[in-house]
């Protein structure tokens, strides 16, 4: 099986710079199997970035990036809470650099309009874009989105496809969710590997529309790829999860720059 | 690296991560349920099927529990039920289960041991309504001491964050534990489905108690586990059916551990818990 992970962090690693950091989680992804690492956020991390703190973290990312050019892809974190700033970071780390993704995390929730220009602008770049999702039992932070909050902004933008992070954490909610937005896709990544959840997320969705990510280094590649290697799935469809649906959504970009993958 | 180079080196690695569990054909998984689950559908409800699935992963004994024994009260049919399922196949060994709030709960720990044979009892505080502070618990081990039973204690059964909503449970509060070990030098307890951070809380200074690796997480989260935890009191545990069994598996392939290390995990520190 060729592995590509779509969720993966500078953090839960041991390392003092950003290429030591994603040099030890090339460690392990070796020992398991994974091929290419999406990597996001930097060493340090805050629920509310300043855009000073964005681009700091970004500038972390691409430092480790810069070493690993063959293994690891970067996603620019950016904020809706800061949408001119986020623009000015996507111009400097997508279109002006190398950087493939956006990813979007708990500052701010992802139905809000001032989102609007911040998807437009990475659609127009073909970047992949990632927005976290929790249906939390003990309850989402402030600015944390729902899938049901990402219908709503997918509703928006019916044809750009976007990533449910975690897909809710709550898989069963989460799932029903976004069954019915052909655009979004199912990441498996940063919960327990509760069994069921590949079937159910095949079941429901299509395996098309399922991404293996592990959330390492806070979370083992073991657990997260066990959600894959241990479903009641075929072998064609584990190929998908594990690779082929996350590879095709980033062909467009990667042609763009010219990366080979 | 080009992925050709990749390929080789992942196919070498994974060569002898195969090699090193041919050498060692046992496994003993500490941590297996079966029954109903109460909120999915899981493959313990068919015990003759999950043996076989166990058996084809490589299981050679499996240490299981019963779902029923959340929630049910009655715990002598509960534990009556888990002697006849396991009596299906030779992997299973079973456990018993003790709900310390029910009247004459002293009795279910007797039939256990000499009702059933059993060897080893689960314990579910959190989902019967005591901690570990109560005196029943102290009562426990001390009875459990006496007929010869290893004590299971499951700190929890689910992240909280994904709990059903009318069924919230908070882990177990483990504070209690190191003080009561010092103070029962021949109790025996093993702690399933602790965390990283229950770990270096809690039980650092605890003797006399095993963990499994179910719930600890992070890249290596087995090899970065022994630094902090001797090597004798880690066993394998899956927390099947309720997780893919393949995380366990999968979590000792991610560490780098020497084939003795392995061995140890894989089934010799289970065996020596109830030689």
């Amino acid at each position: 099986m060729r592995i590509w992970d779509l969720h993966c962090h500078l953090s839960g690693v041991s390392g003092l710079t950003p290429e030591e950091r994603l040099e030890a989680l090339l460690v392990f992804a070796d020992r398991m199997g994974v091929e290419r690492l999406c990597v996001y956020m930097g060493m340090k991390w805050a629920q509310d970035p300043a855009p000073a703190d964005l681009v700091r973290q970004n500038s972390e990312v691409l430092r480790a990036i810069a070493k690993y050019p063959d293994r690891a892809f970067g996603f620019v974190y950016l904020s809706a809470k800061y949408p001119e700033e986020s623009l000015a970071e996507l111009e400097r780390c997508v279109a002006d650099g190398p950087m493939v993704g956006v990813k979007l995390w708990v500052a701010e929730k992802c139905s809000v309009p001032a989102i609007d220009a911040i998807i437009r602008r990475a659609a127009e770049l073909k970047a992949v874009i990632f927005q976290h999702t929790w249906f939390k039992t003990n309850g989402n932070y402030p600015g944390e989105s729902s899938p049901d909050d990402l219908v709503a902004l997918a509703r928006r933008f019916p044809n750009v496809p976007i990533i449910c992070g975690h897909t809710g954490g709550s898989w069963e909610p989460g799932i029903r969710a976004i069954r019915a937005q052909a655009n979004l896709y199912a990441d498996l990544a940063g919960s327990d590997p509760t069994a069921g959840f590949t079937e159910m997320a095949v079941r429901e969705l299509g395996a098309s529309r399922v991404i293996y990510g592990s959330d390492g280094g806070g979370r083992s590649f073991a657990s997260q790829l066990a959600k894959v290697h241990g479903a009641k799935i075929s072998d064609a469809d584990k190929q998908k999860i594990f690779c082929d649906n996350l590879r095709g959504l980033l062909l467009p970009i990667l042609q763009a720059k010219g990366i080979k993958a | 690296m080009n992925r050709r180079k990749f390929l080789l080196r992942t196919s070498v690695t994974l060569a002898a991560s195969s090699l090193g569990a041919a050498e060692s054909a046992r496994l003993t998984d500490c941590h297996v349920y079966l029954g109903s689950h109460p909120f999915r559908r899981l493959d313990g409800e068919d015990s003759a099927a999950f043996a076989e699935n166990l058996r084809q992963r490589g299981v050679t004994e499996a240490w299981v529990g019963a779902f029923e024994g959340l929630l049910r009260r009655d715990v002598t049919d509960v534990n009556r039920l888990t002697a006849e399922r396991c009596k299906s196949d030779a992997i299973f060994r079973p456990c018993g289960a003790v709900n310390l709030t029910l009247p004459a709960w002293q009795d279910d720990v007797k039939r256990c041991a000499e009702d059933h044979g059993m060897r080893v009892i689960r314990l579910h505080p959190n989902y019967h309504g005591h901690t570990l502070e109560a005196s029943a618990f102290r009562e426990l081990l001390a009875l459990a001491t006496k007929h010869h039973l290893l004590v299971q204690v499951v700190t929890q059964m689910e992240d909280e964050r994904t709990q059903n909503p009318q069924v919230r449970v908070p882990p177990v509060d483990l504070k209690p534990l190191p003080d009561l070990m010092k103070e029962m030098p021949d109790a025996r307890v093993m702690i399933l489905n602790a965390n990283a951070s229950m770990v270096l809380l809690h039980l650092q200074e605890c003797p006399n108690t095993t963990l499994d690796f179910a719930m600890i997480e992070g890249v290596g989260g087995v090899e970065n586990l022994l630094k902090i935890w001797p090597l004798e009191r880690l066993v394998f545990g899956s927390f099947a059916p309720v997780f893919y069994w393949e995380s366990a598996r999968l979590k000792v392939q991610e560490s780098a551990l020497d084939p003795a290390q392995t061995a140890s995990i894989h089934w010799g520190n289970a065996s020596a818990l109830l030689g």
